[in-house]
């Protein structure tokens, strides 16, 4: 590949913009460190931490960016569509841009928030002091972060994946696709998937075994339950991804041919492998809101959470079934009526499950006393507009009926009615009632209801008029359509919906520089009169997390403790045990990176040298002995006096 | 909460007041199978509107009723388990909702997966519809005609369309005629319609394929069996055959216009098999001697627009 060819995408105005921009910002951020002589402390605090509540932090602030990424790809999308006939984006640039849109949206900004989420609250919410595998989980974080920066180099050098999100053969392969783009895609995601895997096997580790003493598996919190079986899910359905990325690689660049047209490849072998995943994975980043929403709702409705066993036992049966009903993107392959007709079955069955927890959140407000804070609203908001999702999903669900729905607008329009209201609602209501506990002190509830509203008003805005669409054959994808089909005025619509979701997300950014400028500081631990363990340390959480782990004998702990004025954070303090940071996690990544930016363009002798690095850095570690270091006594004394007295 | 309350019902009532000036087309069905799927939809639409009633009535309710400022502040909720005749309630509506669906589904599948009702005492016209890069070629090879980007059919008759592709999967869809179906290089898919009136009927891939995907359209015409005679002896005299050649050129295009010919390119490029007999193949035995003939049929299709790729293809073909 030429340079021209190479540095291709910077001809494209729109694309030169972003370059620099991202040129700009990279050389701010590295002045400015600079400058302020902030780089040790940048180093030593976090690129290099092990504890899960820096590096869920640190997940949740990729995510954000990647939302305004995948945010600023998807008013592009609508913008262009916008008015018939539109000449802001060409055929090719189009492409580009709903591709980048769903992995950023899936796999860089759903799936960071929902992991940053799940580091920063489950070892607080089980009592434990970190993950049981805390280096490994700097290691997943920085593999994610590998993988993300990955995917948006290809933005400016080479050229992004165009080939679709689902990246279907035939077109995946180099005949149609003959850019690097879906090199890109397959190392990219694969990188970020490992650590997703990793952060698997470590949360299931950590929540089978670290929990406080006393806390079975039926009086665990909602939302570890959630984490519990999304990362049960995780350690299934990865490992399918794995696989399809690594074949796909070696179609691409290999000249194998297992998804190609000619020698007994098959194309549908791709899209199956895809979904066998590609469905859990809607689970994956699902049920962890579902697991939110439990928690908020019980929270601000001052009632403990309606028909546990039912919630648990309903997460369940959506794990085993959303493994069985992957066939349903792909209805019109042409399978027999037999083979959609039993997919059609057990997709609509999931609908039983979610109408149980859907019901349970109800009666969970019954007799109750609810305060409408930001996070409630969000949990709220969730309830009417993801059964819009829901209830569209059993009418795709119905393969005959889908023949008329597949690939059109009105599938969009379904699964930005799950994904927006149940994940980005999910994450957001997490995000706004987490806050304080990572921080110490509270988002404004003024700006954050405010943009909640934008937000909730202006989705439906954005995507109920594609529902209408869709039944009018509008068919998704489509870069541009004529005058003529009279699409014209509801994409208009749905663009000024977006141009208010934008507001909407923008003042969930401003909310951070105006609290941290305005917010009184010193906030006490629990500010929400919470009801799970997390809420019984300090905030921000000490390092340590419990200077004494309390001991637990029913579900909601904390809550009853309170009422009978007990502190089950009472007890001696002795030395604690913590694992001690280490660079290796980044620097091996950042081997990682190397070798999967070098491979893109098939360059293998410098790909092969970084993975020497990646080996060196693992053959390190095998032999390294490192068992931690202890807290003393008296340095926990002296923590949690500064922390009391602050209070 | 109203306020989303009554935007819903903004926006349901402008999807009923856009249903009723123009119909979606959709709705607008022209044909047994599409008629049999318009149905099915709108009885799904009603029963889910049901189950949204019902949650938006239920959260209505505990919004207004127990809403902290109603409460006196002294009030502290009771602590409650759950219960198991609620429970059962409201799993065993869903379950009987699912199964009342999954039987419409079931049967509706199998409706429009065969012969349409009415006209299964008439063979069918079947027509083998391929795509390559972003156009339709028709191949009627009954009548031994040949179009591209339009395909003209009889009222009253059956029509069998035989799908696949010369490259990336796309998905052939006359939305008033019947739902869409997936053409692969690889095997052949069928979609069976019917044409109740004659008119003109917008046809389309709606699957993602590359650059010139929104322009791949073509125009379904549907006519008395006196005008698709009439048209297709007028295509026969006047047109001239399709050759290898011309196909292959047909082929590497990337929009073309309208065209027509007095000869299929099923006789020097046949498509590829049925989907059952694909199957059937994948548990056999592969040195079996008898497969390898057909197999050699399957691999002289050209797959792609690289005139190189199809060398290759004549070599070791397995499964």
């Amino acid at each position: 590949m030429s340079m021209e060819e190479v540095f291709h995408p910077m001809q494209e105005p729109m694309i030169l913009a972003a370059a620099i921009s991202i040129v700009v910002g990279a050389v701010v951020i590295v002045a400015g460190l600079t400058y302020f002589k902030k780089w040790g402390y940048f180093y030593k605090n976090w690129l290099s931490t092990v504890d899960h509540k820096k590096i869920g932090i640190m997940y949740i602030a990729t995510a954000l960016l990647m939302l305004m990424r995948g945010g600023i790809d998807a008013l592009l999308m609508r913008a262009q569509t916008a008015v018939p006939d539109n000449g802001l984006l060409d055929a090719q640039h189009y492409n580009e841009i709903f591709t980048t849109h769903g992995l950023l949206m899936i796999l860089f900004m759903a799936m960071p928030f929902v992991i940053g989420l799940m580091n920063v609250v489950i070892p607080l919410q089980i009592g434990a002091r970190d993950v049981a595998f805390p280096r490994l989980n700097a290691v997943s974080f920085w593999l994610f972060a590998a993988g993300c920066g990955l995917l948006n180099l290809s933005f400016i050098i080479g050229g992004s994946p165009d080939a679709g999100w689902t990246a279907y053969f035939p077109l995946a392969g180099t005949e149609f696709s003959p850019t690097v783009g879906n090199n890109y895609y397959s190392l990219a995601l694969q990188l970020s998937g490992i650590g997703t895997l990793m952060t698997g096997v470590n949360f299931i580790a950590t929540i089978i075994k670290m929990r406080a003493p006393g806390m079975t598996l039926m009086k665990m919190p909602m939302f570890t339950w959630s984490i519990l079986i999304t990362n049960i899910i995780i350690v299934f359905a990865f490992p399918v991804l794995t696989v399809a990325l690594a074949l796909m690689m070696l179609d691409r660049q290999f000249g194998t041919q297992f998804f190609a047209m000619q020698n007994g490849g098959m194309d549908m072998l791709w899209a199956n492998l895809f979904w066998v995943w590609g469905h859990p994975e809607v689970y994956i980043v699902i049920l962890p809101a579902f697991g939110i929403f439990s928690e908020i709702i019980a929270t601000f409705a001052r009632k403990n959470l309606y028909g546990y066993k039912s919630m648990v036992m309903s997460m369940v049966v959506i794990s085993l079934l959303s493994f069985l009903v992957w066939a349903h993107h792909f209805y019109t392959m042409g399978h027999g009526v037999m083979v959609n007709s039993v997919f059609s079955i057990t997709t609509m069955a999931i609908a039983v499950p979610t109408g149980v927890k859907i019901f349970n959140w109800l009666l969970t407000m019954r007799h109750g006393k609810i305060q409408f804070t930001t996070p409630m609203l969000y949990a709220l908001g969730f309830i009417p507009i993801f059964t819009i999702g829901g209830v569209t999903g059993v009418m795709l669900a119905m393969a005959s009926a889908d023949y008329q729905y597949h690939n059109t607008m009105f599938l969009v329009a379904h699964f930005h009615y799950v994904l927006i209201p149940g994940t980005v609602f999910g994450v957001l209501a997490g995000y706004h009632y987490w806050w304080p506990k990572m921080f110490g002190f509270r988002l404004n509830e003024k700006l954050g209801k405010a943009a909640f509203w934008f937000i909730a008003v202006c989705f439906n805005v954005t995507f109920f008029p594609l529902f209408i669409l869709g039944l009018d054959g509008y068919a998704r994808r489509m870069y541009t359509y004529s005058e003529s089909t009279g699409y014209g005025p509801l994409n208009m619509l749905s663009f000024i919906g977006g141009i208010g979701l934008a507001v909407g997300f923008a003042l969930i950014v401003y909310n951070i520089y105006y609290s941290w400028k305005h917010m009184p500081r010193n906030e006490k631990a629990d500010v929400w009169d919470g009801r799970t363990l997390e809420w019984a340390t300090h905030s921000p959480v000490p390092e340590y997390n419990f200077a004494v782990v309390p001991t637990v004998t029913r579900l909601d702990e904390y809550w009853f403790a309170k009422k009978e004025g007990r502190d089950i954070t009472a007890g001696k303090i002795e030395k604690i045990h913590m694992p001690n940071n280490t660079g290796t996690p980044f620097w091996m990544s950042g081997f990682f990176f190397l070798a999967a930016f070098f491979a893109v363009f098939n360059l293998w002798v410098p790909a092969i040298i970084s993975m020497i690095g990646v080996f060196g850095f693992m053959i390190h570690r095998s032999f390294e002995k490192d068992h931690g270091r202890y807290i003393s006594v008296e340095e926990v004394m002296a923590t949690e006096k500064s922390l009391r007295g602050d209070k | 909460m109203k306020k989303k309350l009554s935007l819903m019902f903004v926006a349901f009532s402008a999807l009923a007041i856009l249903a009723g000036c123009e119909p979606l087309t959709i709705f607008d069905p022209k044909g047994p199978n599409a008629k049999t799927l318009s149905d099915t939809i709108i009885l799904s639409i009603i029963t889910m509107a049901f189950i949204l009633l019902v949650v938006y009535v239920l959260l209505a309710f505990m919004l207004t009723k127990y809403r902290a400022s109603k409460a006196s502040a002294d009030y502290e909720p009771p602590h409650e388990e759950g219960s198991h005749l609620l429970e059962i309630i409201w799993t065993v509506i869903p379950i009987i909702i699912v199964a009342f669906l999954a039987v419409v589904t079931v049967r509706t599948t199998s409706t429009v997966e065969t012969t349409p009702e009415g006209y299964d005492n008439k063979e069918p016209l079947v027509i083998y519809a391929s795509s390559s890069n972003w156009k339709w070629h028709f191949s009627y090879p009954e009548q031994g005609v040949e179009t591209v980007n339009y395909v003209n059919i009889p009222t009253d008759r059956p029509i069998e369309f035989k799908l696949y592709s010369f490259g990336p999967i796309t998905s052939f869809w006359i939305p008033q005629l019947a739902g869409q179906k997936y053409a692969m290089s690889d095997m052949l898919t069928t979609i069976h319609l019917a044409a109740d009136e004659a008119g003109s009927y917008m046809g389309r891939n709606s699957n993602f394929n590359g650059r010139g995907f929104a322009e791949m359209e073509f125009e379904a015409q549907a006519m008395t069996q006196e005008k698709f005679d009439e048209w297709v002896s007028d295509v026969k005299t006047k047109e001239k055959p399709l050759t290898e050649e011309k196909f292959d050129e047909l082929l590497k295009a990337e929009h073309v216009g309208r065209s027509s010919y007095s000869s299929t390119h099923l006789e020097f490029r046949p498509a590829p098999m049925e989907h059952s007999e694909h199957m059937k193949m994948g548990g056999m035995d592969h040195s079996d001697m008898d497969m390898s003939e057909k197999e050699m049929d399957h691999s002289k299709m050209d797959h792609g627009n690289h005139s190189d790729s199809d060398k290759n293809s004549e070599e070791t073909h397995s499964h």
